[in-house]
C-alpha cells in the first residue's frame, strides 16, 4: 500500500478585510500552491509556541491557478481557531495549509447542469468560488444562489453577490431578523420555502447545499421531499450541531 | 505577530493518531442527503466473485450473536472520539460460510455511496455491522438503521446505511476514493488523501 500525505504548505497573510461583525476574508501568499477548483477546502494548522498544534478546514473562495488564496472565516464565540483567524492574525503572519482538498463538492465549467446553491451562514464561501468560476468561464449553464441568513448583517459578500446578480440570482432569507419593508417574516427556511426559492426538480439542476450541519441536513432532506433525486443534490457540512 | 494560543485538548494522549485531535461531539461527513431505509426493507447482502448471494434481512441479522464493541473512531477530517460504545455483529460471523477467492470487498450503501476494502482487514474482529450507539438503535444521520464499524481505518470506510458487500479481486477505488481521498486510509500511517 502507497503512502501518501499531501504535505503543508506556508501561506503568509497579504490581505485581509472584514466582511460582517464577525468574519473576516483572509488572503494568503502560498508559495508553491497548485490552484483549485471551485467548491474545494483547505485545511489550515495553527502551531502554538510550545508546539502544540490546531486544525481546521476552510472553503476556498477564490478559484483557479495563482499562488493567492482567498478564505472567509466566521467567528465562533467560543472557537478555539476561527476567533484566532477573524481577530488576532496580522499581515505577513504565516500559517500552515495543506490542499486543495476534496473533489466531490466542486463545479467545474465543463458541466451542463442548471445549478442551485443553497448556503446557510458562512456556507456560502465556496458558492463564491463558483460564482466567481461561472461568470470567468462565460458558461451558460444557469446558476442561482437562495442565501439564507440569520440578518441582514450577517451576509458575507453581499456587494460582489449584489453585482453579480445579472448573471446569477441571489435570493435572501432571513431566519432571525429581517431588513425595513421586507415582505416576509423572519424564521427559518422550510420545505415551502425550498419549492418557491430554488430550481424545481422537473429542470433537473444540481443542487449544492453547504453550511451548518442542521442546516444542510434539514435542507437537503426538504430537497429530497420535493422529489429530487439524491443524486443530484451534494452537500457540504461545517460542523455544529 | 500574532501567536497562537490554542486549547490544548491533545496533551500527549497516546490513543490520538498524528494529526487528530478530540472531539466530544460526533461530527458527520457525507456527500449527499441522508437516505431513509426502515429495518422491514433492510436487506443486507454479500456477493461473491461466482455471482452466489448471501441474504440477512433484519430479523435474520437480530438473531446473530451481537458484540457490544468499545472503540475509537477517526475521521479524516481531524476529529478522533475515543471510547465510543457500540452494538453490533461480527463480518467473521456473516463470512462463515462465503467461500471466495478474492482479496478485496467493495462496501456498497442505500443511497448508493461505496467504499473499498481489503478482505484481510475487515476479518478476524476488526469490522462490525453495528445497529445500535450508545445504547440506542442508530441514529439515520449517522448511518441507521446499520452501517458498517471498522475503527482501525478512518471513519469514510465505516459506510453508513451499508447494504452489501461485493467481492473484487482488484482494490477498485470507491467513493471518496475517486474523490481524492487515499485508497487505504490508516489513520496512524495518516493516509488521508491521495
Ligand atoms: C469542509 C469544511 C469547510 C469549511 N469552511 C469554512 C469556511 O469557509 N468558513 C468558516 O468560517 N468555517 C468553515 N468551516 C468550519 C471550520 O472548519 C471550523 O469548524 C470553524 O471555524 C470552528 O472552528 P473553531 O476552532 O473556531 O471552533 P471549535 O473550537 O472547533 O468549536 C467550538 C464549538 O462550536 C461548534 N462548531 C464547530 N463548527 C461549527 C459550525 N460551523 N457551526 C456551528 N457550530 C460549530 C463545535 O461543535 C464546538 O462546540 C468548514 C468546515 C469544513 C468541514
Amino acid at each position: 500500500m502507497t503512502r501518501t500525505t499531501i504535505g503543508w504548505l506556508t501561506g503568509s497573510l497579504v490581505h485581509a478585510r472584514p466582511l460582517t461583525k464577525s468574519a473576516r476574508s483572509l488572503t494568503f501568499e502560498v508559495p508553491g500552491w497548485p490552484g483549485n477548483a471551485a467548491g474545494q477546502h483547505v485545511d489550515i494548522r495553527l502551531t502554538a509556541p510550545d508546539g502544540y498544534q490546531a486544525v481546521r478546514s476552510y472553503s476556498i473562495a477564490s478559484v483557479g491557478a495563482g499562488e493567492d488564496i482567498e478564505l472567509a472565516v466566521d467567528r465562533l464565540p467560543d472557537g478555539e481557531v476561527s476567533p484566532f483567524l477573524v481577530d488576532d492574525l496580522e499581515l505577513g503572519d504565516q500559517i500552515e495549509l495543506r490542499g486543495p482538498l476534496g473533489g466531490w463538492f466542486v463545479w467545474r465549467p465543463e458541466q451542463r447542469a442548471p445549478i442551485q446553491l443553497i448556503a446557510g451562514g458562512s456556507g456560502v464561501v465556496p458558492f463564491v468560488a463558483m460564482l466567481r468560476a461561472h461568470a470567468a468561464s462565460g458558461c451558460s449553464a444557469p446558476m442561482q444562489l437562495l442565501y439564507s441568513l440569520r440578518t441582514p448583517d450577517d451576509a458575507l459578500f453581499r456587494d460582489e453577490l449584489v453585482r453579480n446578480s445579472a448573471r446569477t440570482r441571489t435570493t435572501w432569507h432571513y431566519s432571525r431578523a429581517v431588513p425595513p419593508g421586507w415582505s416576509r417574516a423572519a424564521g427559518r427556511l422550510t420545505t415551502q420555502d425550498l419549492r418557491a426559492e430554488t430550481l424545481p426538480p422537473e429542470d433537473l439542476p444540481l443542487t449544492y447545499v453547504c453550511g451548518p450541519s442542521g442546516f444542510v441536513e434539514a435542507v437537503a432532506s426538504g430537497l429530497v421531499e420535493l422529489g429530487h433525486s439524491a443524486d443530484n443534490i451534494r452537500i457540504e457540512r461545517f460542523g455544529g450541531n | 505577530m500574532a501567536v497562537f494560543g490554542g486549547r490544548r485538548q491533545r496533551g500527549d494522549n497516546p490513543a490520538l493518531p498524528p494529526g487528530q485531535f478530540l472531539t466530544g461531539s460526533f461530527p458527520v461527513l457525507s456527500a449527499g442527503p441522508t437516505p431513509s431505509v426502515s429495518a422491514a426493507d433492510w436487506e443486507f447482502t454479500i456477493r461473491t466473485e461466482t455471482g452466489k448471494t448471501h441474504r440477512w434481512n433484519w430479523a435474520q441479522f437480530m438473531a446473530l450473536p451481537s458484540e457490544i464493541i468499545s472503540a475509537d473512531i477517526h475521521c479524516v477530517t481531524s476529529w478522533s472520539k475515543l471510547n465510543t460504545a457500540w452494538r453490533g455483529v461480527s463480518l467473521d460471523t456473516f463470512f462463515d460460510d462465503v467461500e471466495t477467492e478474492s482479496d478485496f470487498v467493495m462496501a456498497h450503501s442505500y443511497g448508493g455511496y461505496t467504499t473499498n476494502l481489503p478482505l484481510k482487514e475487515v476479518l478476524n474482529g476488526q469490522a462490525w455491522i453495528a445497529h445500535e450507539y450508545d445504547g440506542k438503535s442508530l441514529d439515520p444521520e449517522h448511518g441507521g438503521p446499520a452501517r458498517l464499524l471498522i475503527p482501525h481505518l478512518y471513519f469514510w470506510k465505516s459506510a453508513k446505511w451499508v447494504r452489501g458487500l461485493v467481492m473484487q479481486n482488484k482494490n477498485a477505488p470507491g467513493f471518496w476514493e475517486r474523490n481524492g481521498y487515499n485508497l487505504h486510509g490508516d489513520p496512524w500511517r495518516e493516509e488521508r488523501y491521495s
